[in-house]
């Protein structure tokens, strides 16, 4: 095999992860709702691209099972078989399987899996419904449609056919009926004859050929197969272009000349022409779907930092304007400035992607998880457009997964004791998602038994966390914190779904990890909600600038709370520590030159305070002078030097210099 | 800025296990480096001193949106900077993600060596430890110190 497909592995592995993602969803649709033909209509879709794109790519293992996926799909959509629980239960473990399967393509870059017990299933699935007919009957029927795969040169056109052809000659194109002939050793028929069609793609339209282009993509045909196309080509070019891939060989080129031919309507072909009409609506509707393109992350953050750049220099141009006083130069510097706005925003904008991505996964989760806990669950999903930034996207998921485990094991009863309590049978859960102000908000909300305050102090008692006096002592916002304390967890029972001791405090830190906040609400009896606010981007935030001697630092503004100017008097010491008090707060002070060892002697009298936050705490840091409020775009600082503490990354000022942002959680 | 292809290319005998490396002087001893490594070279920029860094880190630089740190090696190898600062030169080297960058008194020239003129190292040489050391090379008179880039910068600053 000379092809290398190597370099459409990325594409393949994305695509059929998003084709499966939209299976799971589908499939859903239908379990619901038997009777949704657009559901069970784009199921076998996405099933048969999945198959035409693991056969090309030389993923047999797959194709297969996906072939035989779609054996069953087509009765489904026949209506010779009914959407029943165990048809779908099998198709659902064959979507885990084809999950498993690209996963180890993704890890190993080839799988290999036996599939036979899930093809076995499906087949058992459809002879279910074969059970009267003999299997010679089959047989038969597949021989009955042979003499048009090796018959001699013969289409049929319908009327559609004939009109586009009309059409064609009437505009000056010919038409061309060609055999394009597959050496017989060739390992990858069906690329090859992929390729065919790659190339005539260039400037011909193939109107027609026999087998259909699904077959021939999975290498249904002897070494031949014969196409109609139409072109300006002459009939040479095209030959000679065809006979260029290796191992196809062109063993006719006709010009048809439509006169001669006639609307065919046999019985036999109406079949195939409406499967025919339905590529080609299938052709169209991907055509809709692919007017996005996927960018790789990296070349998405050096155009940011290209961006950066040109705002730099703007700055440095904005400078000579000022000192040199040229009107034209001013008024040209002010247009760069808004484009470059502009375009800056249109590039963070680009990174956004919508919840949608993570959300998606979580209904097949929820209805695995209820059934196996014999629970009823409708779940919701509200907001699922809201934008997040890549990168907070890529942190979320697992905080949520943890989230809804924790809804469906701990939160909503089981349906007896539910209907006991008065309650509807059903439980609910939310997951919701909007925008905030610079935020986005994402709830988990549910209507189920609610946390046990009480519990969960004397919990804590158990665990050593509080005293039992602390624990008396308590607000109900204090208790629920409690929750979020590692090693923490309620629950009575540790089941495989959740309880497992890693509880709430991973979610908690995670969530900070990305400047996120957790809260939660509860009502005993009527349910819980957790409440997660996020930062838009993690690329962008806002900072106050502060000076130390001749260094610049970056405070984030999330960690400020203000900032205040003192006098040398103003500082008490206690215990050999310097406080300070504002308004009635006793505020522990550190000098942030003492702190970062920065070179140099203080010498104003007057001290500006940086009021900052770690956690529930207030502390004053001291520097020289403040410059103002920013808006910056992160930079890692890079494997060499990651992990220092008190510093979060990097920045590139205006001026070109790099400063440093602080990291007030480990900064002292 | 300087493209490490229009160094010039000093050609020595054409045999197998050639390589060719990028000499450059520290204070008064000439090192060189794997070429491969090496992504650019540039002239000094402002370095943003990184405090709480290693001992021997300089700070980092701003390289068209990226940033870079740049350690000290006269200070790892004990060795006394030159006072010139016309020739000085920040070499920047790049391996698997990882960017550093040095600080060099002067960048000499591109060099092919062969294999049968690199002396393995073997003995300490001042506050140099054998194992950062590829071997010495020996060309008409010179000797050039030739430094393994992942051995140093894995062993800590």
């Amino acid at each position: 095999m000379s092809m290398d497909m190597t370099q459409y592995l990325d594409v393949f592995l994305e695509e059929s992860k998003e084709h499966l993602g939209n299976l799971n969803q589908q499939l859903l649709e239908l379990e619901k709702n038997p009777g949704n033909l657009a559901a069970l209509n784009e199921i076998f879709r996405a099933v048969h691209t999945l198959k035409g794109m693991s056969s090309t790519m030389g993923y047999e293992d797959l194709a297969d099972l996906t072939h035989h996926m779609e054996d069953v799909l087509s009765e489904l959509k026949e209506g010779l078989l009914q959407a029943n629980s165990q048809v779908v239960d099998i198709l659902f473990q064959c979507l885990d399987r084809a999950q498993l399967i690209i996963d180890q393509i993704e890890s190993n870059g080839t799988a290999d899996y036996n599939n036979q017990d899930l093809i076995r299933a499906l087949s058992q699935i459809k002879e279910g419904r074969h059970i009267n007919q003999a299997e010679g009957e089959e047989e038969l029927l597949e021989t009955a449609v042979e003499p048009a795969l090796s018959g001699s040169f013969h289409f049929d056109f319908n009327d559609y056919d004939l009109t586009v052809l009309q059409e064609a000659v009437r505009k000056s194109y010919q038409v061309l009926s060609l055999r394009i002939a597959v050496d017989p050793a060739s390992l990858m028929k069906s690329v090859r004859a992929f390729m065919v069609f790659k190339v005539l793609e260039e400037d011909c339209e193939v109107l027609k050929s026999i087998p259909a282009v699904p077959d021939l993509e999975d290498g249904k045909f002897d070494d031949n197969f014969d196409i109609v196309v139409i072109t300006k080509q002459p009939a040479a070019v095209i030959t000679d272009r065809l006979e260029h891939i290796s191992e196809i060989r062109v063993e006719r080129c006709e010009i048809i000349n439509i006169g001669q031919l006639t609307v065919q309507h046999p019985v036999d072909t109406v079949s195939e022409t409406m499967h025919e009409v339905e590529e080609h609506s299938d052709t169209k509707r991907t055509h809709k779907i692919k007017q996005t393109v996927r960018v790789d992350i990296d070349r998405l953050d050096s155009l940011m930092n290209l961006v950066g750049e040109l705002v730099m220099h703007k700055g440095r141009l904005e400078q000579i304007g000022t000192s040199r006083k040229i009107v034209e130069l001013n008024e040209t510097i002010e247009q760069i400035d808004r484009i470059s706005t502009d375009l800056q925003s249109v590039v963070m904008k680009v990174r956004m992607v919508p919840v949608e991505q993570v959300f998606n996964r979580f209904p097949r989760m929820v209805r695995d998880l209820a059934k196996e806990l014999d629970k009823e669950i409708e779940f919701l999903v509200e907001g699922k457009e809201t934008e997040l930034d890549r990168t907070v996207i890529d942190e979320i998921g697992d905080p949520l997964v943890h989230l809804l485990r924790n809804a469906i094991d701990h939160g909503i009863e089981l349906p007896a004791v539910r209907i006991q309590q008065g309650k509807p049978r059903m439980g609910t859960i939310i997951l919701r998602a909007r925008h905030e102000g610079n935020n986005v908000l994402i709830e988990v909300e549910d209507n189920g038994a609610g946390i046990n305050i009480e519990r969960v102090k004397q919990k804590a008692v158990e665990k050593g966390l509080v005293s039992s006096k602390e624990a008396g002592e308590m607000t109900t916002e204090q208790a629920l914190d409690l929750l979020f304390s590692p090693g923490f967890s309620t629950a009575e029972n540790v089941t495989d779904i959740s309880g497992r001791g890693v509880g709430l405090d991973v979610v908690k830190s995670k969530i900070e990890a990305i400047n996120g906040e957790i809260q939660v609400e509860t009502k005993m009896g009527q349910g819980t909600k957790f409440k997660i606010k996020l930062p838009l981007t993690l690329a962008i935030i806002q900072a106050l600038m502060v000076s130390v001697r001749d260094e610049i630092y970056a405070i984030p503004l999330s960690s400020v709370d203000e900032t205040t100017m003192l006098s040398r008097d103003d500082i008490k010491l206690i215990q050999g520590q310097e406080v300070i008090v504002l308004r009635g707060n006793v505020l522990p002070l550190y000098r942030l030159d003492n702190l970062l060892e920065v070179p140099g002697e203080s010498q104003s009298d007057d001290l500006y305070v940086v009021v900052v936050c770690k956690g529930d705490k207030q502390v004053g840091l001291v520097v020289d002078g403040l410059i103002g409020q920013q808006e910056i775009v992160i930079k890692s600082l890079g494997k060499f030097l990651a992990g220092i503490p008190g510093i979060a990354g990097a920045i590139v000022a205006g001026d070109g210099n790099v400063r440093l942002i602080l990291d007030i959680a480990t900064l002292f | 800025m300087q493209d490490v292809r229009n160094l010039p290319v000093e050609d020595a005998h054409h045999e197998d296990q050639e390589m060719q490396v990028v000499a450059f002087r520290l204070g008064n001893e000439e090192y060189a480096v794997d070429i491969l490594f090496v992504q650019e070279i540039i002239r000094l920029l402002n370095i943003t001193r990184v405090p709480r860094s290693g001992q021997h880190v300089e700070g980092v630089i701003n390289l068209r949106g990226n940033i870079i740190p740049i350690v000290n090696l006269h200070s790892k190898f004990n060795l006394q900077a030159a006072e010139d600062q016309e020739d000085k030169r920040i070499i920047v080297f790049k391996w698997d993600e990882v960017q550093v960058g040095i600080i060099v008194d002067e960048v000499s020239e591109v060099i092919r060596i062969q294999g049968q003129d690199i002396e393995p190292a073997t003995k300490v040489y001042g506050a140099l430890e054998a194992d950062h050391i590829k071997g010495i090379a020996k060309i008409d008179n010179r000797l050039l110190i030739l430094l393994d880039l992942v051995k140093i910068f894995e062993s800590g600053w």
